[in-house]
């Protein structure tokens, strides 16, 4: 390697950010549209669709426990790669300690959603 | 000059690093017929009202790459764009964005050069033939692979179009990485391993966040942002599988 | 002595001059809803693992305005960020090659976007298919 070449780690987040870029793009709308607005205002979707004994069932299962932590972590890390890098663009150059905050954050939020489906049992 | 003569204000953004400190606009009062490029405007000014005045130019044909300018805050060519479409507005120029200012509308090349060297934009054969082996033979699907690559005329309105080169400016940027591209996708060529130490450093393509405003400003439809980001891909896919390869690489 | 003395001018500021980085801005700041709805999730999640009640509660909050009226700009805002997704794709992936002819930019976009309709119609009859 050429001297003061250094590899980049950026590839770590940037697959995790295009990951969850790609399923954001694809369910992210639908998802909205169904928990935030289809069931609170019981529209389209049958009432109980997301009561308590039916998604306890989807969070125990193995598929529907891979979905939701895919959908949460993922979601997370997109927006933490590009949160971080539009710090850089409007001006706030924070370096490691904004790199921190925002994978930071996205590593918390990862770990408490594992934890919570863990706690839920299977 | 004649009664109906239309003029154009030129504002021109001035400095002369011996005795300014800092740039300052300038308006000029230039007569212009239809045909007239922003370069021509531009001459005239040096030609008829300010002798002092700095810019790059030579082809007027939109092939040598020298004349691109800030042009109403675009970058752009000046020899293909044209006065009448801003009449009768003023129309603004300026050297071009994120690059320092050496004089007036002249920009310094020095950074650019540097990375232009360091990509080595020159084929590394992968065989060593000799001349009675005749020439390397290529397809028409290999030479499309990095044809329209090639068009790059060195011309830097894509950095003048990257904010991220701006912000920072050891980034590789679009064009650079064009040219690396270019080469790298050549069925002729076997540096690709040695390019490839750059587009993996931190100077490297994940200093791109996909404007993709290099590409629209591009004069020549070369698609420097597809270069950068097909480099990303290939930049993971090395970062991930180099553990599982062996050492030289199953490319 | 060079009298060479290059002028850097400041980055301040430079996404308000052009709408093109406007409009940049615009679709990166959807990762704030992004980020937000994750943390709905994230907090329903939780809910659901401290039993009925808390679910039942948290089911009960999601139909307060406040949180409608987030959901609503939030449907908005990563709708558009679907929509920026795949109007980009064909700058950032690698060229398809189909009958020797390189797909044309908008043929990407299209098929993004109507991967994106199949995918969401996919997961609302789904979860109908599941609720009933």
């Amino acid at each position: 390697m050429k001297p003061g070449l250094k590899r980049s780690n950026a590839p770590i987040f940037w697959a995790l950010f295009g990951a969850g870029g790609m399923l954001s793009a694809l369910l992210g709308p639908m998802l909205v549209f169904i928990t935030g607005l289809a069931i609170p205002l019981g529209i389209l979707l049958p009432a109980d669709t997301m009561s308590y004994p039916k998604m306890l069932a989807f969070a125990q299962n193995f598929i529907g426990k891979s979905f939701i932590l895919a959908i949460i972590a993922l979601f997370l890390w997109h927006a933490a790669h590009r949160i971080f890098h539009s710090l850089h663009d409007i001006g706030i150059h924070a370096g490691t300690g904004a790199k921190l905050l925002c994978y930071g954050l996205a590593m918390l939020g990862t770990v408490l959603a594992a934890y919570a489906l863990l706690v839920i049992g299977f | 000059m004649s009664e109906n003569q239309k003029v154009i204000e030129i504002e021109v953004l001035r400095y002369h690093p011996e005795k300014d400190n800092e740039p300052y606009q300038q308006v000029f009062e230039v007569p212009f017929t239809d045909d007239m490029s922003v370069l021509q405007g531009v001459q005239y000014i040096k030609d008829y009202l300010d002798g002092s005045l700095s810019f790059r130019w030579s082809c007027r044909m939109a092939i040598c790459g020298s004349c691109g300018m800030m042009i109403n805050g675009i970058p752009s060519l000046s020899c293909q764009t044209f006065l009448r479409d801003y009449y009768p507005a003023r129309v603004r120029v300026e050297a071009l964005a994120h690059f320092p200012i050496e004089r007036d509308l002249v920009i310094g090349l020095e950074g650019f050069i540097e990375k232009l060297e360091s990509i080595q934009p020159y084929i590394i054969p992968k065989e060593a033939r000799t001349l009675a082996q005749g020439e390397y033979l290529q397809t028409p699907e290999q030479l499309g692979a990095y044809e329209q690559f090639s068009s790059c005329i060195n011309c830097l309105l894509c950095y003048a179009a990257c904010p991220q080169f701006g912000l920072n400016p050891s980034f590789i940027g679009p064009a650079a990485t064009a040219l690396l591209h270019r080469y790298n996708v050549d069925s002729r060529d076997g540096g690709k391993a040695e390019r490839m130490e750059l587009i993996n450093s931190e100077q490297g393509v994940f200093n791109c966040t996909a404007v993709g405003y290099c590409s629209e400003v591009c004069p020549k439809g070369v698609d420097p942002a597809n270069a950068v980001n097909q480099n990303k891909t290939n930049s993971a896919a090395d970062y991930f599988l180099r553990f599982l390869a062996p050492k030289g690489g199953a490319k | 002595m060079s009298k060479r003395r290059p002028y850097v001018r400041s980055m301040d500021g430079w996404w308000r001059k052009n709408p093109f980085f406007v409009e940049y801005m615009i679709h990166e700041g959807t990762a704030l809803f992004v980020a937000a709805y994750a943390g709905v999730l994230l907090t329903g999640l939780w809910r659901l693992s401290q039993g009925e009640a808390a679910w039942s509660a948290w089911l009960t909050a999601l139909r307060n305005p406040w949180y409608i009226g987030f959901h609503l700009v939030a449907l908005a805002a990563i709708g558009y960020h679907t929509y920026t997704w795949f109007k980009i794709m064909p700058r950032t992936m690698p060229p398809v090659i189909v009958g020797g002819q390189r797909l044309p930019g908008w043929v990407i976009t299209a098929g993004g976007l109507a991967a994106a309709a199949v995918a969401s119609l996919g997961l609302l009859a789904l979860v109908w298919g599941m609720a009933r």
